[in-house]
C-alpha cells in the first residue's frame, strides 16, 4: 500500500453470506478492482459463492453490495488495526 | 478475532428486509433484488422514517417485493396495486406510498389504473420493474415485450408493438418520469430519492434482466450477458422527448430522467378548489386525519 | 367491542323526505364513513352524487375512480389507511368487484358495499328493479369464504341497515353488503335521522399492544384478529395469498385449512348474533311467507288477503339474508305446512330454504324475472295453493 503523506485510501472489508448466494457472478464482474472471484466450493444450494481474491485492493466502493440481487455481500470499512504494515510515502 | 467481528457486523440492508423470509424466490441473476437494494439505499441515504412509508405490490415476481420489505406492505391483486395505493394515500396522506410492481402488473392488466393515477397526479411513487414479460407465470408475452422477441405465448416471435412506458405516463400527466436499467445502480437510487422527495405522480421504469425466462427463451445468455447488453446499448439522454424512447429487440436503450415538473396533486387540487367554492364551510382534508 | 358515538358533522339529524340511494349515503356518513370510491352505475349513482355533495362539509374524500375494479381496490387501501369506507354499485359493477371482494375477505378488511340491484343478467334492465344478485353476494368471488348481507325494505332501513352494516363489518372484519334494489333506491319516503348521540357505532378493533409482538392474523379471544393501520410503526405485511398469523404467505394445505376455516367460522359461529329477522304471527301459522327487501312490502297485501280468506299465515322478513337463518328456518319448517318465498329473481335464496328444510315441509318459490314487483295476487294464489 502506498500512502501519500497523511492521505489514506479507505480499505473495505468484505462480508459474504455464502449460503444466500446464488452464484450470478455480478459482484465478480463489476468489481472495479478485481477483488472477487467465484470459488470452487459449493454452498448449501450448490452454487459457487464468491471469495475475496485480493483483499487489499478493495476500496470500499460498495458496488458489489449494491448490485448483489441476493443481499448476500456487504462491505464495511476495514479498521486501522487490520490494515497491516504501513509503507513509507514516496515523497 | 476477525471471524467473530465478521459475525457481529450486519448487512445494513437487514433493517429494511424481512430476514426471516430470506432467501427470496427470485432466480439467480434476476435484477429485482438489485432494484430492491437500490431502493433500500435510497431510503438509507434520505434517512427516511421507515414508519412513514408503505409499499404496495401487485402480483408477479416483482410483486413479491412487498413481502420481503420490513415496512407496512401490501401484496394485492393483479393490476390493482395503483388504485389500492390511491385509497391508502387518500386515507392516510401522511404516509408516503410506493407502488413496487412489474411491467405486466402495472402496464398490462393495470394499464387503465396507471394512466388515471397519472392523470390525477396522485402523490405516489411507482417503481415499475420491466423485464419484458410476465415472468412469474412462465414468461408470457407482455405489453412491453419488444417486437420479434420470443415468449411462451408468442413462440414464433412477438408481432405486437410494445408500450413505451415513459411516453404513456408523461402523456397521462406524470410529473416525474425516469427510466434506468438495473445496472445503473446509483442512478436508480438517486431517482428514487428524488421521487420520494417530490409530491405528485412519479414513475420510474427500471429495466431488469429476467434470466430464467426472457433471456433463456431468446437465447440471450445469463444475467451477466443481459447486464452487458445494458452497458453496451444504453445511452443517457436526460430530458429526451419521450416519443423517441421505444425499445426494439436488443436495440438501443435510452435512459435518463425525462420529466421533472411540478403540478398540484389530487389532494392539493381538491382542497384548493373546494375551499374556493365553499369557503369556510369546507372541511379541509389533510394530514390531521387520524 | 368498543362503542363510540357518531360524529355529529356527518349526521343529518331530522325528518327528511329522501330516496333510498340518498339514505344509503346518509347512513354511511352517519356511521363515520369518510372515504367513498365509486363509479356511476344506474340505479345507484344518486348515492355517489349525494356523497360527493356532502363529504366536503363533513371532512373526508370522495373520488370517482376509473372503474369498479379501481373503486373496490381503493376502498381496501383506504380501510388499511385507517378510514371507514363504502361504495355503491349495481349488477354489472358488482360482478367487476368480485376479485377484490375476495381480497377484502382474505385480508379481513371491514368495508361496506351497497348493491342497488337491477334486472340482469348482463346489461339487463338498468332502470328497473330486480333482486337477482343475492346468490352472487354470497358466492360471487372465487374460493371459500363467508360474508354478511343485509336487505333493507325502505329508505329508512337503507339508513338504519347501512349503519348496522358498518358495525357488523368492524366487529367481524368482513365486507358487508347492503342488498337493496332500484325500487327502494329510487323510492322517496320519510327517513328520520336521529341525533348523533343516539347512534351507536362500533370502533375498529385496534391493536394496542407492544409493536414487536403484533401478529396481524392471530385471533383474539373472540376469534377475530386485531387490526392496525399504516403509519403507526407496526411494519406489518398482509397479502391475498394464503397466509399465516404473521401475515406472510404460507402455501400449503395446513395453512389453507387454518386460514379458510377461520374466514368461514368467524361468521358461521356467530350467526346467531348477526342474524336479524322480523317475524310476525308465527305461532300456529300454517303457511310461512319468507321474503326480503321490497318483496316484503309487496307480500303484506297478499298476506292480509290470505288471512281474510281464513289461512293462518306467518311472515319472516330476512333483514339479514347472509348468513342464512338456517336454524330458525329448520325449526319453523317442522311447524308449518309450507313456506312460500317470493323473490324478484328466478329463485335464489329459496334454494337455501329448500336445502335447509329438506322434506320437513313444502317450499314454494314465487319467482319474478325482474323489471317490476310482484302482483300481490300471484303471491296470494301461491299461498292459497300451498294451504290446500
Amino acid at each position: 500500500m502506498t500512502y501519500f503523506g497523511n492521505l489514506k485510501p479507505t480499505i473495505g472489508k468484505i462480508h459474504i453470506s455464502k449460503d444466500q448466494c446464488k452464484g450470478c457472478g455480478f459482484c465478480v464482474e463489476y468489481c472495479p478492482r478485481d477483488v472477487l472471484e467465484l470459488s470452487e466450493e459449493f454452498n448449501i444450494k450448490g452454487y459457487h459463492p464468491p471469495i475475496v481474491k485480493n483483499e487489499d485492493e478493495c476500496c470500499y466502493c460498495q458496488l458489489c453490495e449494491t448490485i448483489c440481487p441476493e443481499f448476500a455481500i456487504f462491505v464495511t470499512i476495514k479498521k486501522e488495526e487490520d490494515q497491516g504494515e504501513k509503507v513509507e510515502s514516496r515523497s | 478475532m476477525k471471524k467473530e467481528e465478521q459475525n457481529t457486523e450486519k448487512n445494513p440492508i437487514e433493517e429494511i428486509l424481512r430476514m426471516d423470509r430470506m432467501p427470496h424466490i427470485w432466480c439467480p441473476g434476476c435484477g429485482i433484488g438489485t432494484v430492491v437494494t437500490s431502493f433500500a439505499e435510497a431510503l438509507r441515504k434520505e434517512k427516511y422514517d421507515l414508519d412513514k412509508i408503505a409499499i404496495v405490490s401487485g402480483i408477479g415476481c416483482t410483486g413479491r417485493v412487498a413481502g420481503y420489505t420490513k415496512l407496512d406492505s401490501f401484496h394485492t391483486t393483479h393490476g390493482r396495486a395503483i388504485p389500492f395505493a390511491t385509497g391508502l394515500k387518500l386515507a392516510h396522506p401522511n404516509t408516503k406510498v410506493v407502488v413496487f410492481s412489474g411491467d405486466g402488473d402495472i402496464a398490462g392488466i393495470g394499464g387503465n389504473h396507471l394512466i388515471h393515477a397519472a392523470r390525477r397526479n396522485m402523490d405516489l411513487v411507482v417503481i415499475c420493474v420491466n423485464n419484458f414479460n410476465y415472468a412469474m407465470t412462465g414468461g408470457q408475452v407482455a405489453a412491453t415485450t419488444p417486437k420479434d422477441a420470443n415468449a411462451s405465448t408468442a413462440p414464433y416471435g412477438n408481432f405486437e408493438n410494445a408500450f413505451n412506458l415513459p411516453y404513456i405516463t408523461e402523456a397521462a400527466g406524470a410529473t416525474y418520469v425516469a427510466r434506468w436499467t438495473a445496472l445503473h445502480l446509483r442512478r436508480v437510487t438517486k431517482s428514487i430519492q428524488e421521487a420520494l422527495n417530490k409530491r405528485g405522480f412519479s414513475f420510474i421504469e427500471v429495466i431488469t434482466p429476467c434470466v430464467t425466462l426472457y433471456a433463456r427463451r431468446n437465447r440471450l445468455g445469463d444475467g451477466l450477458n443481459l447486464l452487458k447488453y445494458y452497458y453496451d446499448m444504453s445511452e443517457i439522454q436526460h430530458g429526451a422527448d419521450t416519443r423517441t424512447l421505444d425499445i426494439s429487440y436488443q436495440g438501443k436503450l435510452i435512459v435518463g430522467k425525462f420529466v421533472d415538473k411540478e403540478k398540484p396533486t389530487f389532494l392539493d387540487a381538491m382542497n384548493k378548489h373546494l375551499s374556493s367554492v365553499l369557503g369556510n364551510k369546507y372541511q379541509i382534508y389533510g394530514d390531521n386525519n387520524d | 367491542m368498543k362503542k363510540l358515538k357518531a360524529d355529529p358533522k356527518g349526521v343529518l339529524t331530522g325528518s327528511h323526505f329522501m330516496d333510498g340511494d340518498y339514505a344509503l349515503a346518509e347512513g354511511g356518513l352517519a356511521a363515520g364513513c369518510r372515504y367513498f370510491g365509486g363509479y356511476p352505475i344506474t340505479p345507484s349513482t344518486e348515492t355517489a352524487e349525494r356523497f360527493s355533495e356532502r363529504i366536503p362539509y363533513v371532512g373526508g374524500v370522495f373520488i370517482q375512480m376509473e372503474d369498479e375494479l379501481a373503486s373496490i381496490a381503493s376502498l381496501i387501501g383506504a380501510v388499511w389507511g385507517g378510514k371507514k369506507a363504502m361504495t355503491v354499485t349495481s349488477g354489472p359493477g358488482f360482478s367487476l368487484m368480485m376479485e377484490n371482494i375476495g381480497l377484502a375477505c382474505m385480508m379481513e378488511t371491514p368495508l361496506v358495499i351497497a348493491n342497488v340491484q337491477r334486472g340482469g343478467p348482463s346489461t339487463g334492465l338498468p332502470t328497473l328493479t330486480g333482486q337477482q344478485d343475492m346468490m352472487q353476494a354470497r358466492w360471487g368471488s372465487h374460493g371459500d369464504y363467508e360474508i354478511i348481507a343485509l336487505s333493507p325494505d325502505s329508505p329508512q332501513e337503507c339508513f338504519d341497515l347501512t349503519i348496522e352494516a358498518f358495525n357488523l363489518s368492524e366487529i367481524y372484519r368482513v365486507p358487508v353488503f347492503v342488498m337493496t334494489d332500484e325500487c327502494i333506491g329510487h323510492m322517496h319516503e320519510k327517513v328520520v335521522i336521529p341525533p348523533a348521540e343516539e347512534i351507536e357505532l362500533v370502533e375498529r378493533k385496534w391493536y394496542k399492544g407492544p409493536k414487536n409482538k403484533y401478529l396481524p392474523y392471530k385471533n383474539d379471544t373472540d376469534g377475530i384478529p386485531f387490526m392496525v393501520k399504516v403509519g403507526d410503526g407496526y411494519r406489518f405485511h398482509t397479502t391475498g395469498l394464503t397466509r399465516d398469523e404473521r401475515g406472510y404467505p404460507l402455501l400449503n394445505a395446513e395453512c389453507q385449512a387454518t386460514c379458510v376455516s377461520h374466514l368461514i367460522d368467524k361468521i358461521k359461529d356467530n350467526a346467531d348474533k348477526i342474524i336479524h329477522l322480523k317475524e310476525a304471527d308465527i305461532d300456529n301459522a300454517e303457511i310461512l311467507v319468507m321474503s326480503y327487501g321490497i318483496t316484503s312490502r309487496v307480500s303484506i297485501k297478499a298476506v292480509q288477503e290470505a288471512k281474510k280468506a281464513g289461512i293462518k299465515v306467518g311472515t319472516m322478513q330476512l333483514k339479514t339474508v347472509w348468513p342464512f337463518p338456517e336454524k330458525r328456518v329448520k325449526e319453523l319448517a317442522g311447524k308449518v305446512k309450507a313456506i312460500v318465498f317470493p323473490e324478484i329473481n328466478a329463485g335464489q335464496v329459496v334454494l337455501e330454504a329448500e336445502r335447509v328444510v329438506g322434506d320437513k315441509c313444502e317450499v314454494v318459490s314465487v319467482p319474478h324475472y325482474g323489471g317490476w314487483v310482484h302482483d300481490p295476487n300471484v303471491i296470494l294464489n301461491a299461498i292459497k295453493e300451498a294451504a290446500k
